[in-house]
């Protein structure tokens, strides 16, 4: 099951974790992405995604501190790895191959 | 303004969530859960707020955050199961009479659950053998004349509906038809056999899985005059299953007004034997198709309302056509209702598996038990089974002090409260496995009993032990242990460990006392009721058996004729010593049976009535002693061919407008009966015709001449050794006829065998008493072992400021005694008001209750109950002050 490939919404979440920096713990990737999706994110989706970034190694997670509204729980923070990191520059680069390819004329036509 | 409450999420979700999540994922989802519910609070109030939560957490039920089960847990675990066997193997050694009194409880309160299993497991087998069962229905009927319907449904239609379905309807695979009456004597050459059995028609086969073993299944019940045998029937016949074509003599009627008729009928099949699960049972089938010949005259047989003899079965295709069955069927009625007058038949579907468990209907093709039998049964068996369970968690938690100590130990070594949960019902399971051997025997030794209560059960159940059935047994004991165990171990589990080692008296069994003492009550009321009932039940059959008739049955034989010639018979009979005297009957009265006409007085012809009938020859009333008021009786030769004369009771003067004082005046005149004109030439005293308790139905009877309708012969014996007389008349009998046995027997065996039915709700209530007074005396034991071990050291103390025995024993029981007094005090009224109001008055001619019965009753509950008080309290009176105080 540990493929190497990103999915879609694997790739937004791991996006998303890049942009949050030290602050990205699974409530806060879930508010981010329902603001750039403008869509709900649910939160049962959201950790089945990150337990399985964990598993393909792209991300790495420690625990941090606790607050009240977590009812005493600390929170999981979860950062890029370099994998992680070369996933999304290689899926970055096949898209741009794929735009580079496109000639603005086709597009036009469409 | 009152300040918000602190509102959290639902604890148990909380709970779940920990049970089945991995540990290290635990932290941040409870966090995230507890983020997100603070959020909701906000903006969507507590109530949504907390629904979200529960449903997030069933969503966080995935595959990678269940915890997955450890190989070394489960060998703990399977070793602690080990563990907590032998622990419970040495409680049990060690205090013997509690495990007995456990054991014997549950085992009796079990063995009423193994019979009531047994007989569901037979009736849910039952027709079960057949391939399509599940798509086979019987079409029942509820009969409505002039607006009044019927209370049930029939299992009968009618011939005309049964041919309508067949030969119009669409839908469906098959059609089977049955009908009543294929009986009689059957003759092959020299041999005769009385078989029994069914008219059929082909498509039983088609319907039903029947086995062939000879024949065609398609042709073989077609042509009219064809018989199908059994294989059993074949072999009693011929010795042997290769009999297709061969012929057979039926002879049929004969007797009770039905016409004599010889018909032969050739041999076109044999089918394996009938299973014994099959509510259809049949020894032979004859063709159906041979009542269009043989009733071709008969103008009621194709009537509408002939409902009473044929049974219906449709195999439908599936259950969306038994709708569209059931639509044509009303259709039908519609239709056909207008031929008949004033009536109107309702047509509904049985599925077959539900035939022998559903709803009780008129006219089945044999005996069943009915839905609301089976419904009473398994109500009184949970209310035994529950009452011994409660028993049971009332003794353990009584006996708790004993065990609190080892409970501390072990917790304090590490048990948690799982632990100990499993260890106590690991235990009380083990106890319930325990009991079932017990209950198994019990159960062997009250089966026969069971099946005895009524003739009916015999037919129905066989209650035979299989594989199957002690497999259910076994997780009847497992599932009766758990929840006997439940309670207890969820009490043991709270006990603090701590407390337990530092002071014995502070463990909080003390709560729940008065629901005890409620039980306790309640289980003495019940104990009360049942053995009053019982008692009360006993008077009224004795009183029944012995209640005067009004005529002597005693040492009279009735010998049934069986269609054999009376003076043949009374011959051979006459000539042994001890007959004294000899007399000829229609009917025997007074058992139960029913025989009218219309009578009309002459003078007033638009008056006419429906009596009850005997005809007797005219040794019939001297031989009974059935005293004459008026007139006299028949003499033999006033008879002659030709029927002239009539003896009338004391009630038929009435009719006639004749006073009671003066019988007189009725001889001479003249009565109709039934279309003759005959002399009344006796009044015979009122006698009780139809049973001693059917409340005086048909009370107006006649009583005529007629040695040719002879159908018994009532022979007066006085002998001093009855089965020697009685092998001399079988060897009489068997000169005359060795087709059929000899049925002869005591008219004062006959009459109890007419209250066969109330001997057997006796027998039951008995046993039902005998269980309720075991399991309320366990109950009571337990209450009095938990109040005297509590109260031990005052008893001490008491005992060393100088209070006698005597008080002591006063003290430690005037409480229950108050209990058993409540209980008796409740207990009798209803049990007199039951009967007084709603059992009693149905019945007629009753005995009245006494007090003898209510107060032996209350006696053996209360003695039983007191010698339980003594025992105990004694025990503790008689202790040494000084062994229980220097232990502190």
């Amino acid at each position: 099951m540990k493929g190497t490939n990103l999915g879609e919404f694997e790739e937004m979440v791991l996006l998303t974790i890049a942009v949050l920096v030290n602050e990205a713990y699974s409530v806060a990737i879930c508010d981010e992405l329902e603001k750039t999706l403008s869509r709900p994110a649910k939160l049962g989706v959201v950790h089945a995604v990150l337990n399985r970034l964990e598993g393909k190694g792209y991300v790495k997670s420690k625990l941090g501190e606790a607050t009240s509204a977590r009812g005493g729980k600390r929170k999981r923070y979860y950062t890029v790895t370099n994998a992680g990191k070369a996933a999304l520059v290689k899926s970055r680069e096949m898209r741009e191959q794929l735009w580079s390819r496109i000639s603005d004329l086709a597009l036009k036509n469409i | 303004m009152k300040p918000p409450r602190e509102v959290s999420p639902p604890h148990w979700a909380r709970k779940l969530l920990a049970w089945y999540c991995k540990p290290e994922l635990l932290e941040d989802l409870e966090g995230d859960l507890n983020e997100y519910f603070q959020r909701n609070l906000g903006v969507k109030g507590a109530l949504r707020a907390r629904l979200i939560y529960v449903l997030d957490v069933f969503k966080f039920f995935r595959f990678y955050t269940i915890r997955k089960p450890e190989f070394i847990h489960l060998l703990i675990h399977w070793i602690m199961i080990g563990s907590y066997i032998k622990t419970s193997g040495r409680s049990l050694v060690r205090n013997k009479l509690f495990s007995f009194i456990n054991i014997a409880g549950l085992a009796i309160s079990m063995s009423v659950g193994l019979l009531i299993i047994a007989m569901l497991s037979d009736l849910y087998s039952y027709d079960r053998f057949h391939e399509r069962h599940d798509r086979i229905y019987r079409v029942i009927n509820r009969y409505e004349f002039n607006g009044r319907k019927d209370n049930n449904f029939m299992a009968t239609t009618s011939p005309k509906a049964a041919k309508a379905i067949k030969e119009s309807f669409t839908g469906i695979e098959g059609v089977a038809v049955f009908h009543r009456g294929f009986s009689g004597d059957v003759a092959v050459g020299e041999k005769t056999l009385p078989l029994s059995g069914l008219w059929a028609d082909e498509g039983v086969f088609k319907v039903f899985s029947f086995r062939l073993l000879q024949g065609n299944p398609e042709t073989a019940l077609k042509a009219p005059f064809s018989v199908v045998l059994t294989e059993k029937s074949a072999r009693k016949l011929f010795g042997d299953v290769n009999v297709l074509g061969k012929t057979l003599v039926l002879k049929s009627g004969g007797d009770f007004g039905a016409k004599y008729e010889e018909r032969e009928y050739t041999i076109t099949g044999v089918i394996e034997d009938v299973p014994t699960f099959s509510h259809i049972r049949f020894e032979m089938l004859g063709s159906w198709s041979t009542r269009d010949i043989t009733e071709a005259e008969n103008k009621r047989e194709l009537s509408w309302d002939n409902l009473w003899s044929t049974w219906v079965y449709v195999l439908v295709e599936d259950d969306r056509h038994a709708d569209a069955l059931l639509a044509n069927l009303k259709r039908l009625s519609e239709k056909e209702d207008k031929t008949v007058r004033l009536t109107h038949v309702e047509f509904a579907l049985q599925p077959l598996d539900d035939i022998m468990t559903g709803a009780d209907l008129g006219n089945e093709m044999g005996p069943t038990l009915g839905a609301s039998v089976v419904w009473i049964l398994c109500a009184l068996a949970f209310i035994v089974v529950l009452s011994a369970c409660l028993n049971y968690t009332n003794l353990s938690i009584a006996r708790s002090f004993r065990r609190t100590r080892e409970l501390g130990i072990r917790k304090t070594i590490g048990a948690q409260k799982s632990h100990v949960i499993n260890q106590f019902l690991v235990e009380s399971v083990v106890i319930s496995l325990l009991a079932l051997v017990l209950a198994f025997g019990l159960f062997l030794v009250v089966r026969p009993h069971f099946l005895g209560l009524e003739n009916s059960l015999q037919k129905i159940l066989a209650m035979d032990v299989s594989p199957g059935l002690v497999a259910l047994f076994v997780l009847f004991a497992v599932l009766v242990g758990l929840w006997a165990g439940l309670f207890p171990a969820l009490f043991f589990s709270r006990v603090n460990a701590i407390q337990v080692l530092k002071n014995l008296s502070a463990i909080p069994a003390f709560k729940g006392v008065t629901t005890r003492r409620v039980l306790i009550v309640f289980q003495y009321c019940i104990s009360v009721m049942a053995i009053t009932a019982t008692l009360v039940l006993y008077k009224q059959y004795k009183h029944f058996i012995h209640y005067n008739l009004g005529f002597t049955t005693a040492n009279i034989l009735n010998i049934r004729l069986q269609g054999n010639k009376a003076e043949l018979l009374k011959k051979g009979i006459a000539e042994l010593p001890e007959v004294k005297g000899i007399a000829q009957s229609l009917i025997i009265t007074s058992v139960g049976n029913y025989w009218g006409d219309f009578i009309k007085n002459p003078d007033t012809p638009e008056d006419s009535t429906f009596v009850g009938y005997n005809v007797v020859d005219e040794n019939y009333l001297p031989l009974h002693d059935h005293q004459l008021v008026a007139g006299q009786n028949f003499t033999a030769a006033a008879g002659g061919k030709e029927e002239r004369e009539v003896i009338i009771n004391e009630k038929v003067l009435q009719r006639l407008h004749v006073d009671k004082t003066d019988p007189g005046k009725a001889i001479g005149r003249v009565l109709r009966v039934g279309g003759k004109d005959l002399t009344i030439v006796g009044v015979v005293r009122d006698f009780s015709y139809g049973r001693a308790n059917d409340g005086g139905a048909r009370n107006e009877v006649i009583i005529r001449y007629g040695p040719d309708q002879a159908q018994y012969l009532n022979v007066k014996i006085l002998s001093g050794d009855w089965p020697e007389t009685y092998s001399k008349i079988e060897d009489i009998w068997k000169k005359i006829d060795n087709v059929h046995p000899l049925d002869a027997k005591f008219y004062d065996a006959e009459i109890e065998e007419g209250f066969q039915g109330l001997k057997g709700s006796m027998k039951a209530g008995s046993f039902l008493a005998f269980l309720i007074i075991c399991i309320s005396s366990i109950g009571l034991l337990g209450m009095v072992v938990f109040t005297t071990e509590t109260r031990r050291k005052e008893v001490s103390i008491r005992k060393v400021l100088g209070a006698t025995e005597a008080r002591l024993l006063y003290l430690l029981s005037k409480g229950f005694l108050l209990l058993l007094v409540i209980a008796a005090a409740i207990g009798l009224p209803l049990t007199y008001l039951f009967f007084d109001i709603v059992l009693l008055p149905k019945v007629a001619n009753h005995a009245p209750m006494g007090v003898m019965e209510f107060s032996l009753g209350v006696l053996v509950v209360m003695g039983i109950a007191l010698l339980i008080l003594a025992s105990q309290t004694l025990k503790i009176a008689r202790s040494n002050p000084a062994d229980v105080l220097k232990t502190e």
